[in-house]
């Protein structure tokens, strides 16, 4: 059995505590949104972040290289909208940069990522 | 700004979007052709329809934790495919605006013994211009089915493309999400390059 990551969740039933115990009761990031896809790095070392603030160390481990926010919020287990508040602290200390989807502004794909998409799945 | 990361490290994400009303298949659909991760969310407890601005502040924090799935395909090291499925219940259509927002597509999943639970999925993408097919999960008990017949129940424009398949084939589901993928290039203004342009 898994310890320590996994104290505030059960694996059927989420969060143990309240999920925005950890946000201080906030349920918005500070700054732009952070879009489901969206892609974080890390700027600094997880070392950066004291471990007194265990869900922020985690995340800044988590997105050394390149990671979209679902999969952030998977792989730390943590709730979306609660990895989002999280994020929006990391970013607002200047610790991660964002970098957007492969969509625009318009909320269109450039037609040449869709086909790289395409090959890749006849590929498959 | 000079010490941001190399640009080798880039990542491309994009996704896929696939509807249609509870049970249909759209969990097996994402499973027999990509890994599956969980995800934990938040769902308000409140109605949406109450004002947004008397959310704002305490409703919001009136949620339930719920637990959902994606699918990920790793189709280069540094290009991602996501697979969101939308919730088949009501009660979560405060979701498909975020799942929607920069799709590739999108997929309709349809039952026919129950072909009207995906007329609310066809209406929402048709309002927003968002490319999608119709697939029609043939479940061993629905005997055969005629794709015009279904195009012509479910009233769809013309040119969406309808497809019968079997989510729980991996070689069935992949060619539904490349008919999609030939149909939103096929659709898309930028392919055809200004030559053709409607206003409406």
């Amino acid at each position: 059995m898994e310890e320590q990551p996994d104290r505030w969740l059960e694996v059927e039933r989420g969060p143990i505590v309240r999920p925005y115990a950890l946000t201080r009761g906030r349920t918005e990031p500070e700054g732009e949104a952070f879009h489901l896809i969206s892609v974080v790095q890390a700027r600094v070392e997880p070392g950066a972040v004291s471990r007194a603030e265990p869900e922020h160390h985690l995340l800044l481990t988590l997105c050394q290289r390149p990671v979209s926010v679902v999969d952030l919020a998977s792989d730390a287990r943590l709730p979306l909208g609660v990895t989002r508040v999280l994020l929006g602290d990391l970013r607002h200390r200047g610790m991660i940069i964002t970098r957007p989807a492969a969509a625009r502004n318009d909320g269109a794909v450039d037609i040449h990522i869709i086909r790289e998409v395409l090959n890749g799945l006849r590929a498959l | 700004m000079g010490s941001e990361p190399s640009d080798t490290a880039r990542l491309t994400t994009t996704k896929i979007v696939i509807a249609g009303g509870f049970g249909v298949g759209k969990t097996t659909m994402v499973g027999s052709v990509s890994e599956i991760r969980p995800l934990f969310t938040e769902e308000p407890l409140t109605e949406r329809s109450v004002g947004v601005d008397d959310l704002a502040l305490v409703d919001r924090k009136t949620t339930t934790t719920v637990a959902m799935d994606f699918g990920r395909i790793t189709i280069r090291d540094d290009l991602v495919l996501y697979l969101f499925g939308t919730p088949g219940q009501d009660r979560f259509w405060f979701m498909w605006d975020e799942m929607t927002y920069g799709a590739l597509g999108a997929v309709v999943l349809a039952d026919t013994r129950r072909l009207t639970t995906c007329f609310p999925a066809i209406d929402y993408f048709e309002e927003r211009g968002v490319p999608f097919l119709v697939a029609v999960n043939c479940f061993p008990d629905t005997g055969s089915h005629d794709p015009a017949d279904i195009a012509i129940a479910l009233d769809l424009n013309p040119g969406v493309p309808v497809l019968l398949c079997d989510v729980r084939r991996r070689d069935s589901t992949r060619e539904v999400f490349v008919r999609l993928l030939e149909h939103v290039i096929a659709e898309s203004p930028q392919a055809l390059n200004g030559a053709h342009h409607e206003t409406g």
